[in-house]
C-alpha cells in the first residue's frame, strides 16, 4: 500500500491507502474521494479524472503519452503537473505522494 | 422520404442488408432491435449500399470509445455526420478537424462553458426557467417542446452568442437547417431552403461580428473568437466562420432541447421512476445523466479511416466511412447494466456515451447538465406531474434523436 494525499480545491485532505498496480483514479474512486469523476472509466478518453501532481513526485508518475497529452490540452486549467489520474499507475514508491484535485472536471 | 414507410423485421433479414442509416428507424422509434442484432452478431458491420453510400457501423460501447479516441486512424475530416457535405456550401468547423488545427479553434471558445463561468450563469438560467414554467397554461394541453424545451435552450443560446434577444427564434431554425437535409442525415428540409436560411445566418453573424469588433469586455462566443489571435480573422474564411457557428448553434441547441423533452417522456413511461423522483429530489443530478444516456440526442458521429485498419476481426479500408452509433453504445449490456431500463438512481450514471469520448468530447457537457438540473429542480417544486397526454412526434433524422411534439398537461402541486 502507498499512502497518497489528495487535496480538494476547498483544501480538504483525503489520505488514502492506495493499492499498487491500480491507477490513481481507480484508487480515488474506491475511496470515494470527491472531485474525480472518471466518466469514461479509465480509457484516457474523457479528461474528468484530471489532477495536479506535486512537483517532488512527478518523476515517479511516468511520462505523459500522446493521447493523454491530447486530452490535457483541452483543459483550460492545464498547469505544470497536470495529469489524468487514470494514467498514473500506483507503485509502492508513491508512499507519501501529494496530489491536488482541480476546481472542476469537464 | 416516406415517414410512414413500414419498418422491416431486423431479425428476418440477412445481416448484410441491415441499414441503420434509414431515418425512419428513428422517426418511428424502431431502432432498438436493429442495434441489438448488430451488437450481438456483427458489432463492426459493413453496409455496402445506403442513401449515404457504404459505411461501417460500430455499435458496442467499448469499440466506440476505442474509435473515438483514435484520431490518427479515424479522422474527423471532412465531416462528422453520415451524409456528405454539401459541395455548394463546403462548411468547415473544428469538430470536423483533426489536431493540431482542431485544438487551436476549440481552445479559443471552450472557456465560455468552463465551470467557473457556469457558476455565474446559474442564477440567470434559474430565473429564466422559473419564468418559463410560471407562464405555462395550466389546465390546457400544450406542446412541451415549444413551450419549454425550445424556449429554454434558445434563450441560453442567445446568451452564449450575445445574440439580439428579440430575434432569438431564428437560432433554432438555423440549427435545424444545419443538419436537416435528406443528403446529410435523412431529414426533410430541401437543399434550397437550407442554403437560403444559412445565408441569412451568415449575414446576421457577419453583422454582429463587425459591430462587436473592438468592443471592450464581453464573454460571448463571438468575442472569444475575436480575442484569440489564432481565430481573430475567422470571418475572412466564410465557410469556416459559418461552419463553426453551425457547430456551436447545433451543439447548444438540439442536444439539451431533446433531453429536456426526452426526460418528461421517460418519466411518464416509467412511473415508478417518477415516484422515486417525487420522493427524493436529490436524485435530480443522477436522473439528468440517465436522461442524457436514455435520449442520446445526437445518435452518431462519423469518422474516416486514414489507412487500412484491422479492427475486431474486420478490415476497414482506407477512406471508408466509419459511423459510431452512440445510440447503440448507450444500450450495450456489456458496458451498462440493465441498459434498456431507465433507472434514475443507477450506479455510475455518468458512464454513458452521449457526449462522445476523446478530443471531440462534448465541450458543453457541464452546461447541458446544469440547465437540465435547474429545469428539473424548478419543475419538481411546482408540478406533481407533467403528464404526457398524446403521442409524441419524432424527428426524421439519423443524427438528431429529436422530439418535435410532446402534448402534455401540467398538474401544480
Amino acid at each position: 500500500m502507498a499512502k497518497i494525499t489528495l487535496i480538494g480545491f476547498d483544501g480538504d485532505q483525503h489520505v488514502i491507502d492506495a493499492e499498487p498496480g491500480k491507477s490513481l483514479m481507480a484508487n480515488a474512486l474506491e475511496n470515494a474521494v470527491p472531485g474525480i469523476d472518471a466518466d469514461c472509466g479509465g480509457a484516457c478518453a474523457c479528461g474528468t479524472c484530471h489532477c495536479f501532481v506535486e512537483e517532488a513526485w512527478r518523476p515517479l508518475t511516468g511520462e505523459v503519452e500522446y493521447m493523454e497529452e491530447s486530452m490535457l490540452g483541452m483543459r483550460p486549467d492545464r498547469a505544470e503537473g497536470s495529469r489524468l489520474s487514470c494514467q498514473i499507475n500506483v507503485t509502492s514508491e508513491m508512499d507519501g505522494m501529494v496530489v491536488r484535485i482541480p476546481e472542476f472536471q469537464m | 422520404m416516406n415517414q410512414e414507410a413500414k419498418i422491416a423485421d431486423p431479425w428476418a433479414m440477412a445481416l448484410e442488408d441491415i441499414d441503420v442509416s434509414n431515418p425512419n428507424l428513428y422517426s418511428q422509434d424502431a431502432w432498438r432491435p436493429y442495434f441489438e442484432r448488430l451488437r450481438d452478431e456483427a458489432p463492426v458491420h459493413y453496409c455496402a449500399d445506403s442513401d449515404f453510400g457504404p459505411y461501417w457501423s460500430i455499435t458496442r460501447f467499448d469499440d466506440i470509445v476505442a474509435v473515438d479516441s483514435n484520431f490518427k486512424q479515424f479522422s474527423s475530416e471532412p465531416f462528422i455526420i453520415i451524409g456528405d457535405i454539401d459541395e455548394d456550401m463546403p462548411l468547415r468547423n473544428f469538430i470536423s478537424m483533426d489536431p493540431p488545427e482542431h485544438d487551436v479553434q476549440r481552445r479559443a471558445v471552450q472557456s465560455v462553458v468552463a465551470p467557473q463561468n457556469l457558476q455565474e450563469m446559474e442564477g440567470l438560467i434559474r430565473s429564466r426557467v422559473q419564468a418559463i414554467l410560471d407562464g405555462l397554461p395550466v389546465g390546457e394541453t400544450f406542446n412541451w417542446v415549444d413551450h419549454v424545451s425550445i424556449n429554454l435552450t434558445t434563450q441560453m443560446l442567445a446568451t452564449l452568442f450575445d445574440f439580439p434577444f428579440e430575434d432569438r427564434a431564428k437560432l433554432p431554425y438555423w440549427s435545424d437547417l444545419f443538419t436537416g437535409t435528406p443528403e446529410i442525415a435523412g431529414g426533410e428540409f430541401s437543399k434550397e431552403e437550407r442554403m437560403a436560411g444559412l445565408a441569412e445566418c451568415a449575414e446576421w453573424f457577419t453583422r454582429l461580428w463587425h459591430e462587436r469588433k473592438g468592443r471592450e469586455g464581453g464573454f460571448d462566443l463571438i468575442t472569444l473568437l475575436q480575442r484569440d489571435p489564432k481565430t481573430a480573422n475567422m470571418i475572412d474564411d466564410p465557410m469556416m466562420f459559418l461552419g463553426n457557428l453551425g457547430l456551436l448553434i447545433v451543439g447548444g441547441n438540439d442536444t439539451t432541447r431533446n433531453s429536456a423533452s426526452g426526460g418528461v417522456l421517460a418519466l411518464n413511461e416509467n412511473p415508478a421512476e417518477y415516484d422515486k423522483l417525487r420522493a427524493d429530489h436529490g436524485l435530480i443530478p443522477s436522473m439528468v445523466s440517465e436522461v442524457i444516456r436514455w435520449q442520446t440526442p445526437l445518435m452518431h458521429m462519423r469518422r474516416r479511416a486514414t489507412e487500412d485498419v484491422e479492427f475486431q476481426g474486420q478490415t476497414i479500408r482506407k477512406d471508408d466511412k466509419v459511423v459510431m452509433w452512440y445510440v447503440s453504445g448507450n444500450r450495450d449490456e456489456s458496458a451498462i447494466k440493465d441498459a434498456d431500463a431507465f433507472i434514475i438512481d443507477r450506479e455510475n450514471p455518468r458512464h454513458h456515451i452521449s457526449f462522445g469520448f476523446g478530443i471531440h468530447r462534448c465541450m458543453g457537457n457541464r452546461l447541458a447538465e446544469m440547465q437540465l438540473r435547474i429545469l428539473w429542480e424548478e419543475i419538481m417544486s411546482r408540478f406533481s406531474f407533467v403528464e404526457v397526454v398524446g403521442t409524441p412526434q419524432r424527428v426524421q433524422s439519423n443524427f438528431v434523436r429529436g422530439i418535435s411534439d410532446l402534448p402534455v398537461r401540467v398538474h401544480p402541486i
